[in-house]
């Protein structure tokens, strides 16, 4: 029946869950068919070596084994390599990447054979009896030694190592500077991280060679751009290629990628004409799946005498990798109008060059590029703070720009909505600052062991990619729409079909009350499909918080397209004009005469059986949106942080962490929260735990989860969540984003506490992540070296 | 190969298996449960935790072999007669999953760490959780399920 409820903003529980609580998720590690044969893949264990004699002879001869394949062997079946969607400048440095390594490994984890199988076991043992000829050359590993003069060369094919320089500039940044009375000179480092979903990649290939038809399952983000890319790589026609992402376990960016192992399986279903499956074990991840971060930034804010901001430099070397993935150019880019964060300025100029090294190629880990200029940006602000003798909080708001609508940001946007210092004082109020304050006194007078230390981060993002014509400028290679179709079923309820693919972001739930409140029927009557390239066939997927600000207006769009044109049938049927009629909760009633009425499900029928409809009106009630809409969005907030450290040990604790959030108006706060917490855990992780290390040969040292700490549940706080509400004007629903904010938010928020607690003993540096031992060090020299 | 026997969510299983087969992917592969998963290779992140003779193991760190003859109890035996067990309710209501990729196993390391300490404070489950990894929650909604169904666990016994 129709109902009045209204469910955007409202809790109800998430639609995903009943499955994956029972353990009836489908996952691609569970999807098993007839006849299937299993991959594995032979890598390499140098990060820099010439292929010599391949030996396949023992493997072939192994149980069960049908194939071993070299990349020779496989040369012939790649259309193009592997696909790079962002050519950031006309003169990018763009290596050949093939799925399969030819002639020479670049890095830990490069493939350089695949064994094919009947089972997991006997591929795994296959690869393990390929023996292959490697003669190690020089690697290099780290951003400056890849610049250095006589450097190794990752690519024979160019000059040097450097793979682009991309610039911006806006205003006169010179002439801020000249300016300037205080000049704030900074150097941070972005440890590389590695993203961790718990779910492995994974690919399953069944083919239907009579027909040239290939069905791909993937742990993938982006099954639409996949069906793209996969065709153009794979030399199939595009409408041959049926990409399923199923339930796919956490992201993170890491399943933003088109993968060599997708398409290596793709072209051996196509050669062995039988289905093929591969799975990552979790080592194998570490290596061959895409890193995040890895940055040297320099960064300078010029000021007057103040501290009001005239100008901003950032200049950013980023760690490509040893190749270009989808989207490892851009990655950094994505935060190249954010190193001047939610403060005013009359200039800023950014440079980012990218570089080549025998490492796994990094690419989007969750903000991508955005948690990198915010770090800079706060730790500056706090620099700042320090060298005009105000406290972070003042410093903050005589900076802030101005609440209002479409607010020029000294990085050249436009943000849709701002309201900053409200913000900040909410946050403000819950942490109680001035007592935080007064208790970091009171222990530093009693020269207590465990010192306190408060961190703010107000920052802001961009997010909701986004205007598919502001993507084209920045050479972005696809659109930024995203597209829903609804169809009112004839016996009342809704199918949403949707082109965001969710992978634990709760989109059933989420477009199941957008759906049910424009359309005026029950959330158990939506049902939302996802996913699958077959049913929904026009999609730009889950990334970059865009999936509610892009693709959920779409739901909302074309739910108001279907109300349109119920409309017109139930105004036909009841013998009015549509003018006539309002629509609420679900009914079409005459106004004046609110007793003549049709419910949309009774007009869901008539127009199935269109036994009688308005002249020249269709058949049927689907109908379908595209959204591309005119602005980025730009969720805001504040976090503040509050760190014990026990000098002693060296060991931080973060003891509260409040987070007011504004992600423009909430479809669902349990997932809104849930969104945070999850970012939160991860930007604390990169604050205080994670960082992968190679070694100058090029092996990977933190190379699992036992030397990688992914934190548990006991490294990790509660933290105390609130919002504020300033809705967003690039949508009509006024909803930002808020997968990545947390994260954006919370890494500097974390170091700018730990060196607040340690400011009394001159430290105003460390770089991330500030473990036990770097913090012990640090009390330690600056004592004069007493422990 | 080697013939073992054992229970699973109370069904009589029997079996040829390699020495080296993992208890994780016979339940996956030849028992065809698939709900308990492998999350790593290293017994760290615990998605694969499962109940044997009562006590909680990753299954992806026992033999087939070693659970010849037990009783093992996977996410699938979790509800009984089609009623979830409060921590699926839990996990559901307080937000405890959002990929749900890790949940299987943070169910059944749950299930072991109330049937040991049922009335645990916060930072006791939040350290009896630490051998189970989940990327995307930041653990506060698990924590709070955990939390919410040992109240209701108690609250149930105390009536029954």
């Amino acid at each position: 029946m129709a109902t009045a409820e209204k469910y955007v903003g409202g809790g109800v529980l998430r639609k995903e869950d009943p499955k994956l609580v029972t353990g009836q998720g489908t996952f691609v590690e569970s999807i098993t068919l007839p006849g299937m044969l299993h991959v594995a893949f032979v890598r390499s264990p140098y990060g820099a070596a010439t292929i010599g004699a391949v030996d396949t002879v023992a493997a072939a001869e192994s149980p069960g084994v049908v194939a071993v394949l070299t990349g020779e062997d496989l040369a012939g079946e790649w259309a193009a390599g592997l696909p790079m969607a962002w050519p950031v400048t006309d003169d990018i440095r763009i290596p050949d990447h093939w799925p399969v390594a030819k002639d020479a490994v670049r890095y830990v984890g490069d493939a350089v054979a695949v064994v094919v199988a009947r089972t997991r076991e006997q591929a795994a043992d296959g690869a393990d009896l390929v023996s292959v000829d490697y003669e190690e050359r020089p690697a290099v590993v780290d951003i400056e030694s890849a610049r250095a003069d006589g450097a190794p060369r990752v690519h024979d094919q160019f000059e040097d190592n450097d793979c682009y320089t991309w610039a911006l500039t806006n205003g006169d940044v010179d002439a801020a500077f000249t300016k300037a009375d205080i000049v704030v000179t900074e150097r941070y480092t972005q440890p590389r991280l590695i993203p961790n979903a718990i779910e492995p990649r994974g690919v399953v290939v069944q083919p239907v060679p009579a027909a040239g038809d290939y069905t791909i399952w993937s742990a993938t983000q982006i099954p639409h751009i996949a069906k793209v890319l996969f065709a153009l790589t794979a030399g199939i026609p595009e409408a041959k290629v049926r990409v399923i992402a199923p339930d796919v376990g956490g992201g993170f960016g890491s399943k933003l990628n088109i993968y060599a192992e997708e398409i290596v399986c793709l072209v051996l279903a196509r050669r062995l004409g039988a289905p093929v499956k591969w799975v990552a074990t979790r080592s194998e991840g570490y290596v061959a799946t895409v890193h995040g971060r890895d940055q040297i930034q320099e960064m300078e804010i010029a000021a007057d005498t103040d501290g009001r901001i005239l100008g901003y430099r950032a200049k950013i070397l980023a760690n490509m990798g040893a190749y270009l993935q989808l989207i490892t150019p851009g990655t950094p880019l994505l935060g190249a109008f954010l190193f001047c964060g939610s403060y005013g300025g009359e200039a800023y100029h950014f440079e980012c060059t990218g570089v080549f090294t025998n490492t796994t190629p990094t690419d989007a880990y969750r903000g991508a590029g955005r948690p990198e200029a915010t770090y800079a940006i706060e730790r500056a602000i706090d620099a700042l703070a320090r060298a005009v003798g105000v406290d972070p909080v003042e410093i903050r708001k005589r900076n802030f720009l101005p609440t209002g609508e479409m607010v020029p940001s000294p990085g050249g946007l436009a943000f849709d909505t701002t309201d900053y210092e409200q913000n900040l004082d909410r946050a403000l109020e819950i942490v109680d600052y001035d007592s935080v304050r007064a208790e970091q006194r009171a222990r530093r007078e009693s020269g207590d062991s465990k010192i306190i230390g408060v961190g703010l981060s107000t920052y802001v993002e961009m997010c909701g990619l986004a205007p598919s014509q502001v993507l084209g400028s920045l050479n972005y290679g696809a659109g930024g729409w995203d597209a829903a179709t609804v169809r009112m079923l004839p016996t009342g309820q809704a199918e949403v079909v949707t082109g965001s693919s969710p992978h634990g972001q709760g989109h059933v739930t989420s477009w199941s009350q957008i759906a049910a409140d424009a359309l005026g029927i029950g959330f158990d009557d939506v049902t939302v499909l996802h996913g699958d390239t077959q049913v929904a066939p026009h999609g730009m997927n889950t990334c970059g918080s865009r999936s509610l600000s892009v693709g959920g207006i779409a739901v909302h769009n074309a739910c108001g397209r279907v109300v349109d044109k119920a409309s017109r049938i139930a105004a036909h049927l009841l013998e009015v004009a549509p003018d006539d009629l309002e629509f609420e909760g679900g009914t079409f009633s005459v106004k004046g005469v609110p007793d003549r009425q049709a419910t949309i499900q009774e007009v869901a029928y008539a127009a199935w059986t269109a036994h009688s409809l308005p002249e020249g009106e269709e058949p049927g009630l689907t109908e379908h949106h595209v959204f591309d809409p005119p602005n980025f969005t730009f969720p805001f907030g504040s976090h503040i942080c509050v760190v014990e450290i026990d000098t002693e040990t060296g060991e931080v604790e973060i003891v509260r962490y409040v987070a007011v959030d504004d992600c423009g108006n909430v479809v669902n706060p349990q997932i809104v929260d849930g969104q945070v917490h999850g970012g939160v855990a991860q930007g604390i992780a990169a604050a205080l735990f994670e960082e992968a290390t190679y070694a100058e040969d090029g092996t990977l040292q933190t190379s699992s989860m036992l030397n990688y700490l992914v934190p548990s549940a006991a490294e990790l706080p509660s933290f105390e969540l609130d919002r504020t509400v300033t809705p967003s004007n690039s949508n009509p629903m006024g909803v930002k984003g808020i997968g990545e904010a947390g994260t954006i938010a919370s890494t500097p928020a974390v170091m700018n506490a730990v060196l607040d607690a340690l400011s009394h003993f001159g430290i105003t540096d460390m770089s991330i992540p500030a473990t036990p031992e770097k913090v012990w060090t640090a009390i330690r020299d600056a004592k004069g070296g007493a422990a | 190969m080697t013939r073992i026997s054992l229970s699973i969510n109370g069904v009589s299983h029997e079996a040829d298996v390699e020495p080296r087969t993992l208890l994780v992917y016979f339940l996956r592969e030849c028992a065809g449960l698939t709900g308990t998963h492998v999350g790593c290779d290293t017994t760290s992140c615990g998605a694969c935790t499962v109940l044997m003779d009562g006590q909680t193991v990753k299954a992806c760190n026992v033999l087939a072999v070693q659970a010849d003859g037990s009783e093992v109890t996977t996410v699938e035996g979790l509800a009984t007669n089609g009623d979830w067990h409060p921590l699926q309710t839990a996990f559901h209501e307080e937000h405890g999953l959002q990929c749900g990729f890790c949940t299987p196993g943070m169910l059944m390391a749950s299930v072991g760490i109330l049937a040991e300490n049922p009335d645990p404070s916060e930072s006791e489950v939040r350290h009896a959780l630490e051998g189970n990894l989940c990327r995307c929650t930041g653990y506060q909604n698990i924590v709070n399920a955990v939390l919410a169904a040992a109240e209701q666990l108690r609250s149930s016994a105390a009536q029954g």
